[in-house]
């Protein structure tokens, strides 16, 4: 017992020592990366604070990341409802045709897209980082919103046409109230796919680079890695903001619909 | 029974290659408590639903008020559902459960909110309007769910097995409860239920179902007195069934011999009797009465106590017949006083032949 408790502790802190190391040597007073610390600075992030391209690629990484979010959210929301309340032929191959990009090596998908959309005369851009972004983060939103119908008694919607409702309002007036919380976290969870996905992004950018792609480029000049490990170290305060946030939402959720917690993400 | 509110023709329902519904007739009387009573997959469900609009039906028509559903969804008909897990919408209060289906209405806001609460108050729950819905206990969730299926003043309202989920105390206070408020409110409520005893108490008719078909469609008394068939018969409380042989066939009397108990003369609402064929006989175990020390009847039988089983206000024995292949189950009510007779013991039963139902 004692020899796993010590494994396990090790393991976490070869997980999570080095996201440590970010904001250590972002406020570090030196341009090379390594012990010991120099002094207190804020530099860096004046530094952050100055660099056009830099603000380019993270307008870029935030346009795709929401604009992929909300459209996997959507096709994930009808995806997951009729694969929930409805059986029609083929569905069992066609959800799992949906679902395999989940365990589709990304450099494959990648590849695939930019040969395709080079030949149907498409050059790379910000849409086609998001083509390829919806792609992988659909079924994330499909395995989410799955939970959340499977939670929810097939009668309310059935209730609610019985009560007057066209399936139009039903879905307005029922469904999505008590699928929100799962709406939400589907958000989230695809925001942040998106925002720090580099494989589709690096194939399919062209000259409109997303945040991961710039820092890439940014690594070869080694005097501007602590500009970086501040820009890291905003991401990570951002990153569990985000999933904070989605986790009291799912919470909240649950405890609105006096449902059991069967687990969530955190 | 006034005048049909919902007349049932031929109603048929494929699943695929499953026959669920085999030809359904039935008339459904203007403000008449009706059940569906049957065991599960016989049907019930299926024909309730198709009656709300749920199911489509492969064949056949449902006409309600004289006119044919056929198309019409389950939002444009004047049917309204309590379903079996109340499906009550956790996310708005109970007045906003109540009011649900007022939304569309033309009334004034007071108006709506008078009309949410004379409905909570019809169902004992005046003053709850307020109180979150996913807070309430099982019997209130019924309730809430019975006030906005009213609320809208529905022709027909329609209870899928609607006291399966309640704990036995519960369940009877809620069948009398349901029972007032029909005769109340007037609306001809009908009942999915595999309870006998709930079907029973609780309707003026009761179509007793098997496999997609109505086998009988009968008072409960007519049903528990007269069931049209063994199956229905072994459905609705319990019966001996005997062997029997046909000694004339008059009309519109019989006569039968019974092993065990002796002749009979029985005049038999079915079976247009012919010679030969299997034919047997249905007793309830109250239609026979065990005698002690003395006491005599006009048709005696005797035989041995096999088991005894008390029930608080009744014993019943399980009597092997002398001469006859089978037992017979025979109930008495226990009173002060009143002998009981011991596994093993000889025991001489008065049974009557008005009681006895032919089957063939």
């Amino acid at each position: 017992m004692r020899g796993l408790k010590v494994y396990a502790i090790t393991y976490l802190v070869f997980l999570y020592a080095p996201i440590i190391l970010l904001p250590l040597f972002a406020f570090n007073d030196g341009t090379i990366i390594a012990f010991p610390l120099q002094g207190f600075t804020l530099d860096w992030f004046v530094e952050l604070a100055r660099t056009e391209a830099l603000h380019d690629a993270t307008v870029n990484s935030i346009f795709i990341a929401v604009t992929t979010a909300i459209l996997a959210t959507c096709f994930g929301l009808f995806a997951a409802r009729a694969g929930n309340r409805h059986s029609f032929p083929g569905k069992g191959g066609i959800l799992g045709f949906v679902m395999l990009p989940l365990v589709l090596p990304e450099i494959i998908v990648a590849v695939s897209l930019l040969v395709a959309m080079l030949q149907v005369g498409l050059s790379p851009s910000i849409w086609t980082v998001i083509a390829g972004h919806v792609l992988i983060c659909t079924p994330f939103s499909i395995a989410i919103l799955n939970g959340s119908f499977a939670n929810m008694d097939k009668s309310l919607e059935e209730a609610a046409v019985d009560l007057g409702e066209t399936p139009v309002s039903t879905f307005r007036l029922v469904t999505l109230p008590l699928v929100m919380p799962g709406i939400v976290a589907s958000l989230l969870i695809c925001f942040t796919i998106s925002l720090d996905e580099f494989i589709i992004a690096f194939f399919l950018s062209g000259n409109e680079p997303t945040l991961p792609v710039y820092l890439w480029g940014q690594l070869r000049f080694p005097g501007r890695l602590p500009v970086i490990m501040a820009l890291g170290t905003i991401l990570v305060i951002l990153s569990i903001l985000l999933l904070v946030t989605a986790e009291y939402f799912r919470r909240r959720g649950l405890r609105r619909a006096g449902l059991e917690d069967t687990g969530g993400f955190l | 029974m006034r005048g049909p509110i919902i007349t049932l023709e031929g109603v048929q329902k494929y699943y695929g290659e499953y026959h669920a519904l085999r030809g359904i007739d039935a008339e459904i009387g203007q403000g008449e408590f009706f059940s569906l009573l049957g065991p599960s997959g016989c049907g019930k469900t299926t024909l309730l639903r198709a009656i709300a609009g749920f199911e489509d039906i492969s064949g056949g028509r449902i006409l309600l008020d004289g006119r044919d559903m056929d198309g019409v969804p389950p939002n444009r008909r004047p049917t309204n559902m309590v379903f079996q897990s109340y499906a009550i919408f956790p996310h708005l209060s109970v007045a906003e459960n109540v009011g649900f289906g007022l939304r569309k209405s033309p009334m004034s806001g007071a108006e709506k909110k008078t009309a949410v609460g004379e409905a909570l108050e019809m169902v004992g729950l005046g003053g709850y309007g307020g109180r979150a819905a996913h807070a309430l206990s099982g019997g209130q969730r019924q309730r809430v769910a019975l006030a906005r299926a009213l609320i809208l003043k529905p022709k027909v309202l329609l209870l899928d097995e609607p006291l399966s989920a309640l704990d036995k105390k519960m369940r009877e206070q809620m069948q009398t409860e349901l029972r007032r408020l029909q005769r109340q409110v007037g609306i001809t409520f009908i009942l999915v239920t595999h309870d006998q005893e709930e079907a029973l108490i609780m309707s003026d008719r009761i179509a007793v179902m098997f496999e997609g078909g109505i086998a009988q469609l009968a008072p409960p008394q007519d049903l528990y007195r007269r069931p049209a068939s063994r199956k229905v018969g072994e459905f609705i409380g319990m019966m001996n069934f005997l062997p029997a042989r046909l000694i004339e066939a008059g009309n519109p009397s019989v006569e039968v011999e019974v092993p065990g108990l002796g002749r009979a003369i029985l005049e038999p609402d079915q079976c247009p009797m012919g010679t030969g064929g299997e034919i047997s006989i249905g007793l309830r175990p109250e239609s026979m009465t065990l005698l002690f020390d003395g006491q005599n009847a006009e048709r005696v039988a005797q035989g041995v106590v096999e088991e005894r089983t008390y029930y608080g206000d009744m014993t019943y024995y399980d009597i092997r017949l002398d001469g006859a292949p089978n037992i017979v189950q025979v109930s008495m009510r226990n009173m002060p006083g009143r002998r009981v007779l011991d596994r093993g013991d000889r025991a001489d039963l008065a049974w009557d032949a008005r009681a006895m139902v032919l089957f063939c």
